[in-house]
């Protein structure tokens, strides 16, 4: 055995891409275990089609699985792959143009034959035909020396054998990036546990990669990339869907409320409905509801019993709710409802992200009816974001939207470990006492008379005698809660609901800017999903000297009472969004400054070069003429 | 003992298997102490009954308020969750916890309470247009899951609140407003409609035979489980009278078929037969083949003999099944849901529970 090369890289983007069928998600999911356990700072991003088996060996077919990892902080699942897994013709074909001249590409020659070739479109193979020269490309035959490495075991058929290709990739990745591989071992064999052969043969083929990797002249170097620096603490990887579902679960327990999920299954926002169906033993009840709205109205009635309602969806889902969520800004009860956003309109891209339900959420209901909406900008902030939606809804007796979406839901990254009892004091009071007295001076409960600081009503659950009460969406009495249709009280209660949203604002941070240099005359502003991307492209402006500010919205309603003055204090303010300028509109709307949307569709996460470019082109052009709205 | 109409009233302890070997509806909801009884009055709230003078729901009203107090529940663990429609203002009028929610969604509504409060008795109130036009998916749902609800339907074949259009239980050639021609739309048979969603208690009843009202009521509080109740209600204004043959005691007692457990099955001189295919006929009792005769069984395992029954209905109520059409005990929804969560358990959960379900099994640590 020759002793090879190892070469240090400080990072590294590594795309899987294969068949729907293959076992992407699952090698990717592995390789970003084991890379986290390593102390390298990673982000990840899987893409996979809707269908869950489109035909075998198509393009529609691919799915993929992009890691990026590095010695530093990564903000980012990376631009472009330095590396593609290929699992078959249709993933090559599908990923190319997304790989700069000079990446290396590892395929899977078996799978290159005529059949999946011509599947796919190509005559001749790219393999044979040049066209891949400016690219380093390992040729191997990984389904075959997969089976072969599985010659010993007679009992399992070749089919089953070639399943087990894709724990061969992992295993020769793992080699080539010196990455452990306990952890995969770990994980087979809690999985596997009751199919031994199964089991037997997926840790057969993982070490046989590994192995092929030592051994085969075809790769001459292996790579190692350091830990990264880190604050102290301990760490685990986490996706935004399964964040979102431990802070709801966590911030009950701070709230001192049993939690109730009335939802139903939608992508991309199904797997919070999985999770917490899983942890009854924190007390939590979950219910697949027979529709969005049954969901929402489960949840509501479970808020008015004194339980922690909450809802989850996806954008057309968040449309059948609509009616239910004004009926709790008419009820004033807490309410939390996630959106996970994804392509639209209609059912637009399942499985794609967008940020296009931001004014849905704002203002898709019938009559004044405001709530709080906040957006997690992480996968690991989506934790911190579910702990203060239900602070808010709490706190304020209000529905709180959250938006997150396609690309924090499934993404992933390192997220350090809070201390559940340093996370902030959310407990909640009932009302236990009449408030009031009746004309007589007799001891009454007013439902409708508020909290003077929060302006929120006072939540009296059933079972509390005395306050035995009636709600409902008809307007209702100032005070007394009871049904009126004088035009001055509306007038007066549709004035209070709109003060109690905006005095959240009192109790959530300012803005902050980040602004190294202090004198940067342009500011990039976004919310939600895309600080990655920003953040990214302002870190590759500023090293090239580019004087560039950042500031990222979590609340969207309502803002940070300084954002006005914060957008005021630049020449120039961009507002990068995966929408058509949402943000931008209600930026100029309210505070009247000329913001630049720049906006893409796409159902991808923004390319951090393009925004890079975007930002050194305003900054260049600050004392020209604006940028023009531009669009990709 | 009969009520008003005629109908024979079962006594309180003969409703099919409920309560025989399990929880009634009511269990696990705080009880009045035995020295304390609510009144009528106690139920009754302050605010303005605002229906129209004649309304059915005036009667149903003061019956389920004289009914109340009769469970010995504590007033404030009762909750009444209503949708949209004339019937949906009645939690306004009961001095009880109440939501008056959205059009059709109560059950949904009800049934996020019901299963996060087990210590509540939690009544729907809703009517035909809210139960079976925009709510009918919610309906079923709440039936077959049997969540622990007692709805009360009011049936007045008509949507009252919107003014009179015709609704889904409004009969085929009914001129309204929206059907200037007559309806061509064919009508739901609410109880049809519970049987066949598997409703583990599903009865009717009329808004004016307070007596057999408060009989049906009191079994489906009983009842542990979903309970429907389609209760025939009068809307003098928008199809006044639509019930009325059913109150002139000669006519009822020609087409009200009472359903008593373990009795006969007829009305006036006539028996329903059962034939070998199943089917059901009238004939009259002198002829009928007294093996054939269908004995009224509420707590058959199989819904078919109840749902046979309820088909026996005609649109000109020359024939109207009334009284408890099915009562089966049968595992509820929010029962089984607290179970898992009961069983998976471990105790309180501590600050460290919620520490060590939020680093999951894969950590690492930085050193400082
Ligand atoms: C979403 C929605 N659609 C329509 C209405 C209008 N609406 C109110 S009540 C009603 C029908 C009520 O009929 P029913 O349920 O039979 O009740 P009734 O008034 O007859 O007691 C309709 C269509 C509404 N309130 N909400
Ligand atoms: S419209 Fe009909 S149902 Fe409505 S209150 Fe008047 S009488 Fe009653
Ligand atoms: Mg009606």
């Amino acid at each position: 055995m020759s002793t090879k090369l190892v070469q240090q890289l400080d990072r590294v983007v590594i795309r899987f891409a294969g068949d729907s069928g293959d076992g992407m998600q699952l090698t990717g999911d592995r390789f970003t275990s084991e890379t986290a356990l390593l102390g390298n700072d990673l982000s990840t991003l899987p893409n996979f089609p809707a269908e869950i088996r489109a035909p075998q060996g198509t393009l529609p077919g691919v799915s993929s699985f992009q890691l990026h990892f590095a010695d530093h902080s990564v903000l980012t699942p990376g631009d472009a792959p330095d590396v593609l897994v290929a699992m078959n013709p249709a993933a090559l074909k599908a990923n190319l143009s997304d790989l700069p001249r000079g990446a290396t590409i590892i395929v899977n020659t078996d799978e290159f034959s005529k059949r999946n070739l011509s599947k796919v479109g190509y005559t001749i193979s790219p393999l044979d035909d040049g066209s891949l020269e400016s690219w380093h490309v390992h040729p191997v035959a990984l389904t075959s020396i997969a089976v072969e490495s599985l010659a010993a075991f007679t009992e399992l058929s070749r089919k089953e054998k070639e399943r087990a290709k894709n724990m061969f990739a992992l295993g020769l990745l793992s080699w080539l990036y010196t990455r452990p591989t306990d952890g995969t071992e770990a994980f087979l064999k809690s999985k596997f546990a009751d199919k031994p052969d199964i089991l037997e043969a997926n840790l057969t083929a993982l070490r046989a990669g590994f192995n092929y990797g030592e051994t085969t002249e075809d790769f001459s170097v292996s790579y190692e990339v350091a830990p990264a620096t880190m604050d102290a603490g301990t760490y685990r990887n986490v996706t935004g869907n399964v964040a979102l579902s431990l802070g709801l679960v966590a911030a009950a327990h701070r709230a001192g409320l049993p939690l109730f999920l009335g939802s139903y299954p939608i992508t991309p926002a199904s797997d919070i409905l999985h999770t917490l169906a899983g942890l009854k033993r924190y007390g939590v009840a979950t219910m697949q509801a027979e529709d969005e709205i049954a969901g929402v109205g489960a949840a509501l009635g479970a808020s008015f019993g004194g339980a922690l309602g909450v809802t989850t969806t996806s954008g057309p889902g968040l449309a059948l709710k609509a009616e239910t969520i004004g009926l709790a800004v008419s009820l004033e009860l807490p309410l939390v409802v996630c959106d996970i956003q994804r392509g639209g309109p209609s059912t637009g891209l399942p499985t794609k992200t967008e940020q296009a339900d931001l004014l849905q959420a704002l203002f898709g209901r019938n009559g004044e009816s405001p709530v709080a909406v906040v957006a997690p900008s992480t996968p690991s902030d989506c934790f911190d974001i579910a702990v203060e939606a239900v602070r808010i809804a709490t706190t304020y007796r209000t529905p709180v939207i959250v938006l997150s979406d396609g690309y924090l839901a499934n993404g992933s990254e390192p997220w350090k470990l809070p201390k559940t009892s340093e996370l902030p004091d959310i407990t909640v009071e009932f009302a236990t006492e009449p408030n009031g007295v009746d004309a007589k001076g007799a001891p009454v409960f007013h439902p409708y008379l508020r909290d003077p600081d929060t302006l929120a009503r006072p939540w009296a659950i059933p079972g509390t005698p005395g306050l035995e009460h009636r709600v409902g969406g008809i307007e209702k009495a100032d005070i007394t809660g009871n049904i009126s249709y004088d035009p001055d009280n509306h007038d007066h209660m549709t004035r209070l609901r709109q003060a109690k949203i905006d005095g959240i604002a009192d109790t959530i941070a300012p803005l902050s800017v980040d602004d190294p240099t202090g004198d940067a005359e342009v500011l990039v502003l976004g919310w939600g999903s895309t600080y990655g991307p920003i953040a990214a492209a302002v870190r590759v402006a500023r090293a090239s000297g580019v004087k560039v500010a950042q500031a990222h919205l979590r609340h969207l309603n309502p803002f940070p009472a300084n954002t006005g003055e914060v957008l005021r204090a630049y020449e120039r303010v961009i507002v990068p969004e995966m929408n058509l300028g949402q943000l931008a509109m209600l930026l100029r709307a309210k505070y009247l400054v000329d913001v630049e949307s720049h906006t893409s569709v796409r159902g991808l996460p923004f390319q951090s070069g393009e925004l890079a470019d975007v930002i050194t082109a305003a900054v260049t052009s600050v004392s020209n003429e604006p940028l023009k709205e531009s669009a990709t | 003992m009969t009520t008003e109409l005629g109908m024979p009233l079962r006594s309180p302890d003969a409703h099919g298997t409920a309560g025989i070997n399990s929880l009634t509806g009511t269990a696990g909801v705080p009880r009045l102490g035995d020295d304390v009884t609510l009144t009528k009055r106690d139920f009754t709230s302050d605010q303005e009954v605002r229906w129209c003078p004649g309304c059915g729901d005036y009667v149903i009203l003061a019956a389920v308020q004289g009914f109340l107090p009769e469970l010995g529940l504590k007033r404030e663990n009762i909750v009444f969750v209503s949708g949209i429609g004339c019937s949906s203002r009645f939690p306004y009028y009961l001095d009880t916890y109440g939501m008056h929610s959205i059009h059709g969604r109560a059950p949904a509504i009800a049934t996020g309470l019901a299963s996060t409060r087990p210590d509540l008795s939690v009544w729907v109130i809703t009517g035909d247009g809210d139960a079976l036009s925009i709510g009918g998916n919610h309906l079923i749902h709440a039936l077959r899951r049997n969540v622990n609800l007692k709805i009360l339907l009011f049936n007045n074949e008509i949507y009252g609140l919107t003014k009179g259009q015709y609704s889904p239980t409004s009969h085929v050639g009914q001129v309204t407003k929206s059907s200037p021609l007559g309806s061509v739309d064919r009508p739901f048979n609410p109880v049809s409609l519970a049987l066949g969603a598997e409703a583990t208690f599903v009865a009717r009843t009329m808004d004016s035979d307070r007596q057999h009202l408060t009989g049906v009521l009191r079994a489906a509080a009983e009842h542990r489980g979903s309970a429907l109740v389609e209760i025939y209600q009068n809307c003098p204004i928008f199809n006044d009278g639509v019930f009325d043959v059913l109150k002139d005691r000669t006519e009822a007692a020609a087409r009200i078929l009472h359903l008593v457990d373990g009795e006969q099955v007829g009305a006036g001189e006539n028996v329903v037969v059962r034939d070998d295919r199943g089917l059901l006929s009238f004939v009259p009792r002198a002829e009928a083949d007294p093996t054939r005769i269908v004995v009224h069984d509420p707590g058959a395992d199989d819904p078919s003999a109840a749902f046979a029954l309820s088909r026996l209905d005609s649109p000109d109520l020359g024939h109207v099944p009334m009284g408890v059409f099915r009562d089966v005990q049968r595992p509820t929804y929010d029962d089984g849901l607290r179970e898992q969560i009961a069983a998976s358990r471990t105790g309180t959960v501590t600050d460290a529970d919620i520490d060590a379900l939020l680093a999951g099994r894969d950590t690492w640590t930085v050193g400082a």
